[in-house]
């Protein structure tokens, strides 16, 4: 196989990663729809269930350590975490079903579900 | 010649190691797994000039000393999970002899971020981290193509080992 077939080559595997890594945003943007509660599991077990649309916050305690959650306007975010990274609280608030911030070392999943008003209508409509 | 090899083990995962450590200084962007893959130029130069099975050896000592050193239970799964598949779907794209170093490295960068997704599926048993493909899939690309272009480099310049 020549330099310029493999180039070639290269460049299609490129272009075919971009676009699929395109057509998943595309495709989750498009069946995003507002949640209504957040749920916090620590190992895989649900410990609290919250309603988005009321403001709250929630210490959580796992095994490695503790992560503060806070709702507010509608969304959801870690406010503080005492693990080195800290990268659940760079990541930022979510709001809409199935959008979720993890925090690794405390295996801590917060994740906004479905509302009343999404489901099986919602994707529907 | 086995005294040699050793020396070059040594050497290439001292270096996997160093860079390891230097990629962790850089700060995260704030989404988990989004990174540069600073030893995989390592494990793509051992791929191309010392073959396969010193590819495997280097890139999993580096793995087992980065746990041994900085790391916990579930940081060795991620990175065992990354490192085995991303050096696995490079090894097989090699071996086509249809991609340069640069394909074969993004479609390692790529693998190894779908191989920390599925982990992270299976230990925080969520399938919602679906969120994360999107990006992961777009980093991985990006990342694999400037490690690919400067490991293409790399096999070209360095010069050749005396053993």
């Amino acid at each position: 196989m020549d330099r310029f077939k493999t180039h070639r080559n290269d460049v299609l595997l490129i272009a075919a990663l971009l676009i699929l890594a395109g057509a998943l945003a595309l495709f989750l943007r498009l069946g995003r729809h507002d949640g209504g509660t957040v749920s916090v599991s620590v190992d895989g077990e649900t410990v609290a269930e919250l309603p988005l649309d009321r403001d709250a916050s929630l210490p959580i305690e796992a095994e490695g350590g503790n992560n503060l959650l806070v709702i507010e306007d509608g969304a959801a975010r870690m406010e503080s975490a005492d693990c080195p990274d800290r990268l659940c609280v760079k990541m930022g608030s979510i709001r809409y079903a199935g959008e979720s911030i993890v925090c690794l070392p405390h295996r801590v999943v917060v994740t906004v579900e479905e509302g009343p008003d999404g489901g099986f209508d919602a994707a529907a409509r | 010649m086995r005294a040699s090899k050793i020396a070059r083990y040594g050497l290439l995962v001292a270096l996997a190691l160093a860079l390891s450590y230097a990629e962790s200084l850089i700060p995260s962007p704030g989404v988990p797994g989004v990174k540069l893959g600073l030893p995989n130029l390592v494990v793509v130069f051992a791929l191309y000039r010392l073959g396969t099975v010193d590819a495997w050896a280097i890139s999993l000592i580096r793995v087992g000393l980065v746990f041994l050193l900085f790391g916990s239970g579930a940081g060795l799964a991620y990175s065992l999970a990354g490192a085995v598949l991303s050096l696995a779907v490079m090894c097989l794209l090699k071996q086509s002899g249809k991609f340069s170093e640069t394909g074969v490295s993004v479609a390692g960068g790529v693998a190894h971020n779908a191989g920390q997704i599925i982990v992270a599926v299976f230990l925080l048993e969520t399938t919602r981290l679906a969120w994360y493909l999107p990006v992961l899939c777009l980093s991985g690309t990006v990342a694999g193509v400037l490690i690919g272009v400067v490991s293409a480099l790399l096999v070209k310049r360095v010069p050749e080992f005396k053993s």
